[in-house]
């Protein structure tokens, strides 16, 4: 990540509250559809793929990188990256690497949470 | 309800300027209004349906049909970004096919070199902002995602993506409007700087104001008029999302909307004589023509190598105005753009160093949003009658 960089604060809201709130733990949660048992991120109250009730789960944390690409800054660069999850699920974040360059496509990666410039943390990946 | 032959495009106008200043949005839609009646022969009397997108000032459709003293029975502000222009048509040809209306005007305008542009999305503003925007997706970065992805998967190289900058740049030399007229090289586009790796500056297309109209009339009507005829032959659209997490960034949206405009409009690929494809950047153009078919998946990279998209040198010319990715992009949205330049083509009044010899059938393709979060996609097969 570039120097000094603090990411934005999420909006909280009624649906992704206990996100949030397991962050500040250090815990990445996802979603699970209670009737076809399908894991799906970002996280909202009903399935998308049958409109069924939810429930959280914990994630493991660990997942490979789908895609990335590394934006240039004045002081470096900053790593966009889809990750899919080991629970199934692909999710959109920053990957923090000591050298973009050693960065690539199927790479093992584990979650991390990093401060934002509000109370809340985000889930960011490094390198496993 | 087939679209085939259900209205015909009888007016366009593109306001001639990238950077407008002294100029209300609302004056715009206006000025071009009246322009694209003025070529299509009609006036604002004949006018019963109105089309725009959310840019336009008020809420949805309302102000603007105020503003231009429009007497509508049928009105829509569809938007789906840079596609939804292409909507527009086929919405308004289904209206017209359905007995709802009979003559359609569509109008945008948009100032973003002013900062009167499409307003950006906030923490709060969707559901899925705060899982977005933290991480800085910039516009570049969702389509170098999908870039990266499909050089991953095909072998697919930044020269071929070069490729296509190259040919939008030979057709850009002939228009004076055009932001950047320089013809350039594959080493030009990848010695450009990085904004997005593996997307290039010159892998972009250029940053305009713009304002436009089109106007869509019943098949008798347009008969009446004076201009070359222009007939809706197919139009299909789709959506694609991140789909609660099945990501596949590698197919767009017109793998969806494609076929279901060749087979309303019963034609191939191999049929198409000129195709405007929305080129918000380089990849946005080789996922799409594999999408419509125009070569199977994959092999985008090969396809529009070596000059294969230039006129009068490749099998498929494309955006002979220059496109996004060196004419204009108004608003940050390039789908009526694309369908100017195809009628330009089917009526025989492209520039005549691009102009497309027996030009009879011309596909418009567009996609709009953001390629790898939330997407759209329309297609349009029109024909010269």
């Amino acid at each position: 990540m570039d120097v000094d960089f603090k990411p934005a604060a999420p909006a909280r809201n009624p649906e992704t509250a206990p996100f949030w709130d397991a962050a500040r733990d250090g815990r990445l949660l996802i979603k699970r559809c209670n009737a076809c048992g399908e894991a799906f991120f970002y996280p909202r109250a009903l399935c998308p793929f049958c409109l069924s009730a939810t429930s959280w789960l914990e994630a493991s944390g660990e997942g490979t990188i789908y895609s990335y690409t590394a934006v240039p800054t004045r002081d470096g660069a900053y790593i966009v990256a889809l990750v899919t999850l080991a629970e199934g699920p692909t999710m959109m974040t920053n990957i923090l690497a000591p050298d973009p360059q050693a960065v690539a496509i199927g790479q093992a990666v584990r979650v991390r949470f990093i401060p934002t410039t509000g109370d809340d943390a985000l889930p960011v990946f490094v390198p496993a | 309800m087939s679209l085939r032959g259900a209205a015909h495009i009888v007016g366009i106008h593109e306001y001639p300027d990238r950077k407008i200043e002294g100029k209300t949005l609302a004056q715009l839609h206006a000025e071009v209004a009246r322009a694209a009646l003025d070529d299509a022969g009609l006036t604002k009397a004949d006018v019963d349906a109105y089309f725009t997108d959310s840019v336009a000032p008020g809420l949805g459709p309302m102000s603007m049909i105020d503003y231009l003293g429009l007497d509508v029975r049928h009105a829509e502000s569809t938007d789906t970004g840079g596609a939804s222009y292409l909507m527009h048509v086929s919405h308004a040809a289904q209206a017209i096919r359905a007995g709802k209306c009979d003559v359609a005007l569509i109008t945008f305008a948009g100032m973003p070199r002013s900062g009167q542009g499409t307003p950006l999305p906030t923490m709060s503003s969707t559901p899925e902002s705060s899982f977005e925007l933290p991480y800085r997706v910039t516009v570049p970065a969702q389509y170098a995602l999908a870039a990266r992805r499909h050089m991953h998967e095909f072998g697919t190289t930044p020269e071929q993506l070069a490729w296509i900058k190259v040919a939008a740049s030979h057709h850009a030399q002939h228009n004076p409007h055009a932001m950047l007229r320089e013809v350039v090289t594959v080493a030009d586009v990848v010695n450009s700087r990085m904004v997005a790796d593996p997307l290039h500056l010159l892998d972009c297309c250029v940053v305009s104001d713009g304002a436009g109209a089109i106007i869509v009339a019943r098949p008798e009507i347009a008969r009446s008029l004076k201009r070359p005829g222009v007939r809706l032959r197919g139009a299909g659209e789709a959506v694609k999302t991140l789909k609660g997490g099945r990501v596949d960034l590698t197919t767009t949206a017109a793998a969806r909307s494609g076929p279901i405009a060749f087979a309303e409009a019963g034609v191939t690929p191999a049929d198409i004589k000129y195709a405007s494809i929305y080129d918000s950047f380089t990849i946005t153009v080789l996922l799409q023509l594999e999408d419509l078919g125009f070569c199977a998946k994959g092999r985008g990279g090969a396809f529009v190598a070596d000059g294969n998209l230039i006129s009068g040198i490749g099998k498929l010319p494309f955006n002979t105005d220059g496109g996004g990715l060196c004419n204009n992009h108004p608003n940050n949205r390039g789908g009526a753009t694309k369908i100017f330049e195809a009628v330009r083509q089917l009526r025989g009044e492209a520039h005549p160093a691009v102009q497309v010899a027996n030009c009879d059938l011309a596909l418009v393709q567009a996609t709009g949003a953001m390629l790898t979060t939330r997407h759209s996609s329309a297609t349009l097969v029109l024909e010269a009658v």
